[in-house]
């Protein structure tokens, strides 16, 4: 059996299993092992992927595997993976291993709640597998309607509201790509072959620059809206502070990384003349969103809000990188996917551990939890220096390369736009400061809050997992590098021939 | 000669962070003090002994110091030509920080025994210590600049953390903000210089852009933009970020407000060691300046200049003890700046260079001192304000003996170390720019004054009625404040201009008496008028604050820059653009993808009642339907 298959058919049947569990710790226990399972798989994975990379340096994907689904369209189940999507896999499993451990008390509808958290993830998998068009949007879709069950029911605040909002607008978006990909596959017979729907056949073919030009803002606008591009980011502020913890994790952590990883995979892969011709217009938009979130988060007072602006901030770096066009900030930007995915799960873990105590989210009622709970404020503060770009930390590598990337190209309009983005590293201080000054430090503001009890063992596991994802990152970044580098140089050759 | 075992210096500081960080609370508070002051006592010895190897004669080769890289990894590759290595680099300059920074290091774990004793989070206090010594070391001994930009972050946050150290203290925790957010900025610029820079060389390391022979030098001075060489506009950047470190104006804000941290905090990092990395870093890339860039260097002399007499007047005016060698540091970087800005490359020329170094070196030794004393008074009677102090030379005899030669070593009397270091700054300023060299002149009599203001104020004059007695401070603080006192007095005979140099070649000093004279007469002057205002009670001080009026005021409330930064923040960040995005954000944006949903909704309300389900509705519908077509089609078609 293809070892890819495997990250889809595990969710599947820890959710069968989950069916026929009984009682609330039977439930959580075999979402537990599901989860640990797919952690060992993307160990398993990336030892597997380096082995054939080896064998095999000139092939594009590794691990692929093919098998027709629906033959008159020429759909088909095609599976393989380069050094991104592995990376991308690896993000997904750690985030879906902590969010079930940070989930470990949710106990109202149980196992309607850890099934959908499941399946959510099982779509995301099979995303990063996808070599086929089709098959993607498909777990695309998987991956986007649990999201509105899970906020839905077991959300707070407004949530029948945000649940909505949230589905409709990243609706609206899978209408402009499916607009997008369908423009894509009519012209995949360009070059005189069959229609396909395959990646990388159609990465072979030249489509037409016209139709490039046309379908390219469907596509990236529809992946960028799951990406918080500016002015399509407002479901991420509502629909973050209703979702449950472990969903805002997987949704801030992972899914909105579809957006990135589709606007690259897809948008500027397969359509690379009119990314070439059109990056201006959304460096525009992309260095917007990353001032503009990260202004819009100084003055919040809900912590999930903060945390929701920073996104759209660093979401936007991760959409600004990708647009540079060369292989040095592409890499950036796409270990500021992994960074940011782990950074934001961490802090929302965190922000849904301090609500389960305090029942607040406001920082203002909140005030020297230092003393009261130091663990949970040390790993906030250990978040917010990496959200910062401490050295050390993952956020620091991922902007630096992001920043030198994109200072390669020598015209005004690249230098003041990359100076806009980095002028994110002040203001993100500013807001990250003023939230650990406010929330953690001073004196303690609110006398009950003075008998909460400290992060417990799997709060602890989860939490400890994810620093130590972030500063495994931070310290010895030479190897994702190496890995996302060696993957990324066929795509940047491509992109070279019409710069 | 083999140097590799130099690589522990740094990570001995980084191995106890992790241990003191790590074990925390679960071994006792005496025994991570201990761990700590051993890590750094190792750290202190190596370099101590790779010093006197280097200069001892590894270093020389065919009359010139050469650099020595004994380590070096690959850290991250950027592009074709840019990569990030970390490693070590040895040559005069850095291995002259290195035994400041672990000497100063050393004998402030040592205080902190005493000094921390029975606070909360003592281990937390040597984690961060330890992580601060590492983080510096690391900075001193970058082998490129993106090296020296990491841990140059590293020590910022090092240093947030222990200004902050009082987490409970609004006062310390905003302090703290303020420093990061300060400092962050002005990495903006620095960070922006780094990516200009090496684009425009192909090179982030010090060799390949220091090298005058080298292509980089040429390459970047080449490039015009707005009247000035990208080279220089490079190098003007960079600059912002030493001088938010360095707190030159206007980016000093900080300065004084980190000393909410515990004094130990104050003397090594915001006296001693962090707040020179600026000029550190103006001097690792002295060659391109010089050579390249002389505007860049110029901006550097004239900030230095503007700042050291812009601090040394606020200081003048201050009554927090801590707060006045805030800006008596403030006032002494500037002067190691205006060295660097006055100086030319090579052989004598050089001078600025060398003494700027030598300051460098001084300046650490006897501002360590004077925080660390101040902080033993401070202790002893539990404030900060000098209007609380007064004739405690009787109480504190080592702090009181120590402090004066301190005070006697920053006024410049001939025959302390700052004499000479001083003396040279100020040599090579007459032959460069007279300006700088008169503004420096008159900053040399006003730190005699303001120095022996604080000195009088506190040792001598009135005695205020104390809650308790002072009395002396432990060993673990008086032992380091004599062999402060020690380097104070004697570091001034070490052979500078045979070690450190522009262009690495030894060459010779001499006192220039046109210049000697007048310093030590304005020092001598400076001491006289603080000893008549302030040896005994008096009603001058007033009389003088009056005389001066306005202009008192505005130095004594800093001329308003702390004002300005809450402005700027308060008002216009926050209220101005944060606050108006976020509504912006919420209203427009947000309001018109509500605004999508309410069209929606609207229309399918307004067309929902035609579904009526009754049947006269439907009939009457329907039959004026037909009468409309008709007369639609009558009229169209007959």
């Amino acid at each position: 059996m293809n070892i890819l298959s495997l990250f889809v058919i595990i969710p599947t049947l820890t959710v069968l299993g989950i069916l026929f569990t009984k009682g609330f710790k039977q439930t959580r226990l075999v979402a537990a092992i599901g989860m640990s399972i797919q952690i060992i798989l993307t160990v398993a994975l990336i030892y597997l992927f380096f082995q054939e990379r080896a064998a095999n340096p000139l092939a594009e994907m590794v691990l692929m595997k093919d098998t027709v689904w629906f033959e008159s369209l020429n759909i088909r189940y095609t599976v393989g993976v380069d050094g991104i999507a592995v990376a991308m896999i690896a993000l997904t499993s750690i985030i879906i291993f902590t969010g079930v451990f940070t989930s470990w008390e949710v106990n109202f509808l149980y196992k309607e709640f850890f099934i959908s958290l499941i399946i959510l993830a099982t779509g995301v998998f099979g995303f990063f597998i996808s070599l086929d068009l089709f098959t993607m949007f498909v777990f695309y879709e998987v991956a986007v309607i649990p999201m509105y069950l899970l906020i839905g029911i077991w959300g707070s605040g407004k949530k029948e509201y945000s649940a909505m909002k949230l589905t409709l607008m990243l609706m609206g978006g899978s209408a402009l790509l499916l607009v997008g990909l369908l423009g894509i596959y009519f012209n995949s017979n360009a070059d005189g072959g069959e229609l396909t729907m395959n990646i990388l056949e159609i990465s072979k073919v030249n489509i037409p620059i016209d139709a490039q030009r046309f379908f390219f803002p469907f596509v990236f606008v529809g992946f960028g809206v799951l990406g918080a591009l500016f002015p399509f980011h407002t479901w991420s502020p509502d629909g973050h502070a209703s979702a449950p913890t472990a969903v805002s994790m997987l949704h801030a952590g992972v899914l909105m990384k579809l957006g990135g990883y589709g606007a690259f995979r897809v948008a500027i892969f397969l359509l690379p003349e009119a990314a070439v011709q059109l990056s201006g217009i959304f460096i525009v938009l992309t260095s917007i969103s990353v001032v503009y979130g990260a202004f819009g988060a100084i003055m919040q007072k809900d912590l999930k809000y903060i945390n929701a602006y920073s996104s759209v901030s660093h979401c936007g770096l991760i959409l600004f990188g990708l647009l540079m066009l060369n292989e040095t900030a592409m890499n950036g930007a796409i270990i500021q996917m992994i960074s940011h995915g782990i950074m934001t799960a961490l802090f929302f873990a965190l922000i849904g551990m301090i609500y389960g105590r305090t029942h607040t989210r406001m920082i203002d009622e909140m005030g020297g939890l230092m003393k009261i709970v130091p663990f949970l404020s040390v790993a906030y503060v250990i978040g917010g220096l990496a959200s910062l770009g401490l050295p050390g930390l993952s956020g620091f590598v991922a902007e630096m390369t992001i920043f030198v990337g994109a200072f390669q190209h020598p015209d005004l309009f690249h230098r003041i736009a990359t100076i806009i983005a980095a002028s994110s590293i002040v203001i993100t201080a500013v807001y990250i400061l003023r939230v650990v000054g406010i929330l953690l430090l001073g004196p303690i503001k609110n006398k009950e809050f003075e008998s909460l009890s400290d992060a417990r063992w799997f709060e602890r596991l989860s939490i400890t997992t994810l620093i130590i994802s972030i500063a495994a990152i931070g310290i010895a970044p030479f190897w994702l590098a190496e890995m996302i580098g060696f993957s990324l140089e066929p795509i940047v050759a491509r992109l070279a021939a019409f710069m | 000669m083999d140097f590799s075992y130099t690589v522990l210096i740094p990570l001995i500081p980084l191995f106890t962070f992790l241990f003191i960080g790590l074990t925390d609370d679960r071994i006792k508070p005496a025994i991570s003090g201990l761990i700590g002051t051993t890590g750094l006592f190792v750290s202190f010895v190596l370099s101590i002994f790779t010093a006197v190897k280097y200069f001892g004669g590894a270093g020389l080769v065919e009359g010139a110091y050469k650099y020595i890289i004994p380590v070096e990894v690959r850290w991250l590759n950027l592009t074709d030509k840019l990569h990030i290595d970390l490693g070590i680099f040895l040559d005069p300059i850095s291995i002259m920080m290195l035994v400041v920074v672990t000497t100063v290091s050393f004998l402030v774990h040592v205080y902190s025994n005493g000094y921390m004793k029975g606070e909360r989070g003592f281990s937390r206090f040597f984690a961060f210590l330890s992580l601060f010594s590492f983080s510096m070391l690391g900075l001193v001994l970058a082998t490129n600049i993106f090296q020296m930009y990491i841990f140059w972050e590293l020590v910022g946050v090092s240093s947030f953390l222990l200004i902050g150290y009082y987490y409970e203290k609004p006062s310390a925790v905003s302090a703290s903000k303020k420093a990061f957010i300060v400092t962050r900025f002005a990495d903006l610029g620095f960070l922006i210089g780094i990516l200009l820079l090496s684009y425009n060389t192909g090179t982030f390391s010090f060799t390949e852009l220091t090298n005058p022979q080298g292509s980089a030098i040429a390459q970047g001075s080449s490039i015009a933009f707005m009247g000035l060489s990208v080279m220089t506009w490079s190098l003007i950047l960079v600059f912002i970020g030493g001088a938010g470190k360095s707190a030159m104006f206007p980016l000093h804000i900080w300065l004084p407000d980190a000393m909410e941290g515990p004094t130990p905090v104050s003397a090594l990092i915001h006296a001693a060691t962090m707040v020179v990395a600026g000029v550190y870093l103006v001097a690792r890339l002295f060659p391109v300046y010089a050579l390249s860039a002389p505007e860049g260097l110029a901006v550097v002399g004239y900030v230095g200049a503007f700042s050291s007499l812009f601090a040394a007047i606020i200081a003048t005016t201050q009554f927090d003890i801590k707060r006045v060698l805030a800006y008596s540091t403030m006032s002494q970087i500037g002067y190691m700046m205006v060295g660097l800005g006055v100086s030319g490359y090579g052989g004598h020329e050089g001078l600025g260079y060398m003494a700027s170094m030598f300051h460098l070196f001084t300046h650490a030794m006897f501002k360590a001192l004077l925080f660390l004393a101040a902080g033993s008074i401070i202790h002893a009677v539990h404030n900060n304000e000098m209007t609380h102090m007064g004739g405690l030379r009787k109480y504190l005899p080592i702090t009181h003996i120590t402090f004066l030669i301190a005070t006697l070593t920053i006024a410049g009397i001939p025959g302390l170390s700052a004499f000479f270091s001083k003396d040279e700054i100020l040599t090579a300023a007459f032959h460069h720019n007279k300006l700088i060299f008169y503004i420096e002149l008159f900053v040399a009599g006003l730190t005699a004054f303001y120095m022996f203001r604080l000195y009088f104020r506190v040792f001598w004059n009135e005695e205020p009625h104390y809650h308790h007695k002072p009395h002396e401070s432990s060993w673990f603080m008086t032992i380091p404040l004599m062999i402060l006192a020690v380097a104070s007095v004697f570091s001034g005979y070490i052979p500078f201009s045979h070690y450190i140099s522009s262009d690495f070649k030894p060459f010779e000093t001499h006192l220039e008496m046109v210049v000697a004279v007048p310093s030590v007469l304005v020092g001598l002057i400076g001491i006289a008028i603080a000893w008549v205002m302030y040896k005994n009670p008096s009603t001058l001080p007033d009389k003088a604050t009056n005389a001066f009026g306005v202009f008192h005021k505005w130095a004594f409330k800093k001329f308003y820059m702390d004002e300005v930064y809450m402005f700027v923040t308060h008002k216009i960040i926050f209220n101005l653009i944060s606050k108006k995005i976020a509504l912006f954000d919420r209203k427009v944006i947000d309001g018109s993808m509500d605004g999508i949903g309410w069209v929606t909704l609207a229309s399918a309300k307004a067309i929902k009642p035609l579904q009526s389900g009754q049947l006269q509705k439907y009939g009457f519908v329907f039959v004026s339907g037909i009468i409309i077509l008709l007369v639609v089609f009558i009229y169209l078609f007959i």
